[in-house]
């Protein structure tokens, strides 16, 4: 009953190989290192590789923004969302709209396509954040296929078929065609919502979103306003989504409703999951897992999507909380 | 009057949980609401508190009114809690638990996160210093960085007062702060409500079971019985009136052997 024991009888000691690894990237000092590490081999790739490689690494850099940005609404305010991939068909459909059909520049049209994101975050967080969490998953998924059925009706989304010759941008002079260009503006976007998310994390925003999600009446009576924080979680989840949702359009030159279905909410949702909710390096981890996973399974030809399910289930099976570990015991 | 409620009358589903209360705390006062279990001492807190809305009355703290306040705005005006069963934030270490007290002293938002403008950075490390001499007042200086859960219950209710500390409190209010703790665990709560007055200058309302600890920390003393205020008065007058004793007979023995 009566505890005096010392203050450091608890500390976490490192168990396997695994922990022991994690913890040796603890320090500040050797994770700055492993920072460059991981730039230099960002940079490096497309020179050694194919443009294959190239192509699906860019995707698996969208994904990493797409997850970070659902990783602060379901792993740090503990909102599940079902519909994430609207966010994304807002950011990409508001740049298509106005690059192609009014032909306003691309650079221009961003400003109006992160105001759309979050305005799509407060229609929907709004009227549902007072929900419990299973049936805010359900209205999100509604959400979702809400904005799909409305892109693929509308005439100014261009209807199922979508749009197509969105006209690619230019940045002082350079203009950004081709693949090895793309994945380098996709290495930025994805070092830039990698550093945002750490330092929302370490913020008094961030710390608001674990206090709302581990206790929502002891945060209402320490001063934080619930209703607000989890909308801010809503409003900037949505903006992570229409930075990918921009940058995916201009890559492609082309979107159409099925780029937005509720199977990519989904797989944006299993790589937060798998790599570990509200853990910035196991959500980046199960981003690169969720799309490079079946390529790296192709030789297994029709076989690949049920061996890499059978993986799935065995790593959620012996790490349920994520891939990634606990930081603290 | 830091905190006035006139006429407060509360009710679940026609159960008159609060009935017609008037009901006051001097400022820097420590001031225990007793009663028999069941009378309506918790549900005045969240009333107070703004987590249950009173059908009629009204609440002022300094002359504001706090009334049909949601929580999160009541605790910014200057109430904090803790609750009869500690809700600390379990997974989180002792010192982040602190740190959610300040939330609403700072204002910092996503923006300034982002860009770790240098207002941000500044409100970050007023954040911490805060939160740190909070910790340092009820003695958990050295257990920063454990997990909440971790802690003796003694030390998880110490956590919780930090906590509600470092909301910068006019009116500190403590649900059953004893419950669960032995002796010297007492005592040196004792200790530290009279510390909260006098070197902070917070009044306390505490609700509280424990007589002998009611009587040695309290100067003013407030009885509640079946959601009504029958007396209220110094140690001694409360002590000795008719009413408390009758109040609290029929009760179990354990409180009858207070």
């Amino acid at each position: 009953m009566n505890d005096h024991s010392a203050p450091t009888t608890d500390e976490p000691k490192p168990r396997n190989l695994f922990q022991r690894l994690y913890a040796a990237f603890e320090s500040p000092g050797r994770r700055r290192f492993l920072h460059a590490v991981i730039i230099a081999i960002l940079i490096i790739t497309p020179w050694v590789s194919s443009q294959y490689t190239t192509v699906i690494l860019t995707n698996a850099l969208l994904y990493v923004v797409l997850c970070l940005g659902l990783n602060i609404v379901v792993g740090y305010a503990g909102l599940l969302d079902l519909g994430y991939a609207a966010f994304f068909a807002v950011g990409a459909y508001t740049v298509g709209i106005l690059t192609q059909q009014f032909g306003i520049n691309f650079w221009a049209a961003i400003p109006f396509a992160i105001m759309a994101a979050a305005l799509a975050g407060v229609i929907i967080g709004g009227p549902t954040l007072r929900l419990r969490s299973d049936y805010l998953a359900i209205v999100t998924l509604g959400f979702g296929e809400i904005v799909r059925f409305t892109a693929r009706n509308l005439e100014i989304t261009g209807g199922a078929s979508g749009l197509s010759h969105i006209p690619e941008p230019s940045l002082f002079g350079w203009h950004i065609d081709n693949s090895i260009d793309f994945y380098y503006v996709f290495v930025v976007l994805a070092v830039l919502a990698y550093i945002a998310s750490q330092r929302l994390f370490d913020s008094r925003l961030g710390r608001a979103w674990l206090y709302v999600r581990h206790d929502e009446d002891a945060a209402e009576a320490m001063g934080i306003n619930r209703v607000a924080t989890k909308l801010a979680a809503y409003i900037i989840g949505a903006i992570f989504g229409a930075v990918g949702g921009i940058f995916f359009s201009v890559n492609l030159g082309a979107i159409s409703p099925e780029s937005f279905s509720f199977q990519q909410s989904v797989l944006i949702l299993l790589a937060v999951v798998l790599g570990g909710m509200g853990k910035i390096p196991g959500v980046i981890l199960g981003a690169f897992i969720v799309v490079l996973g079946p390529e790296l399974l192709r030789e297994f030809g029709t076989l690949r999507l049920l061996i890499f399910a059978v993986l799935l289930l065995l790593i959620m099976l012996f790490r349920p909380s994520g891939i990634w570990p606990e930081k603290r015991s | 009057m830091l905190l006035q409620l006139k006429q407060v009358s509360l009710s679940f589903a026609g159960n008159t949980v609060l009935h017609d209360v008037n009901f006051g705390v001097d400022s820097g006062v420590i001031h225990s609401l007793i009663g028999p279990n069941g009378a309506g001492k918790t549900s005045m807190f969240n009333v107070i508190t703004g987590f249950y809305r009173p059908q009629a009355g009204d609440i002022t703290l300094d002359g504001e009114r706090i009334v049909r306040r949601k929580p999160h705005a009541v605790t910014r005006l200057g109430i904090a809690r803790t609750f009869q069963n500690v809700r600390l934030f379990r997974e989180m270490s002792v010192l982040e638990n602190v740190m959610a007290g300040q939330h609403c002293r700072t204002r910092s938002g996503a923006l300034a996160a982002v860009l770790r403008l240098p207002s941000q950075r500044a409100e970050e490390r007023q954040i911490l210093e805060t939160s740190l001499e909070c910790l340092e007042f009820v003695g958990l200086l050295d257990y920063q960085e454990r997990l909440a859960t971790n802690l003796s219950y003694g030390h998880q209710r110490r956590v919780e007062i930090a906590r509600a500390l470092a909301t910068q409190p006019k009116l500190l209010l403590l649900d059953e702060p004893a419950a669960g703790l032995n002796t010297s665990e007492k005592h040196a709560l004792i200790e530290l409500i009279r510390r909260i007055r006098d070197e902070r200058g917070v009044a306390v309302l505490l609700i509280e079971h424990d007589m002998s600890l009611v009587m040695s920390v309290s100067e003013q003393i407030s009885v509640l019985d079946h959601g009504s205020l029958i007396t209220e008065g110094d140690p001694q007058t409360v002590q000795n009136d008719p009413r408390v004793i009758e109040a609290y007979l029929g009760q179990d023995d354990e409180e009858l052997a207070l």
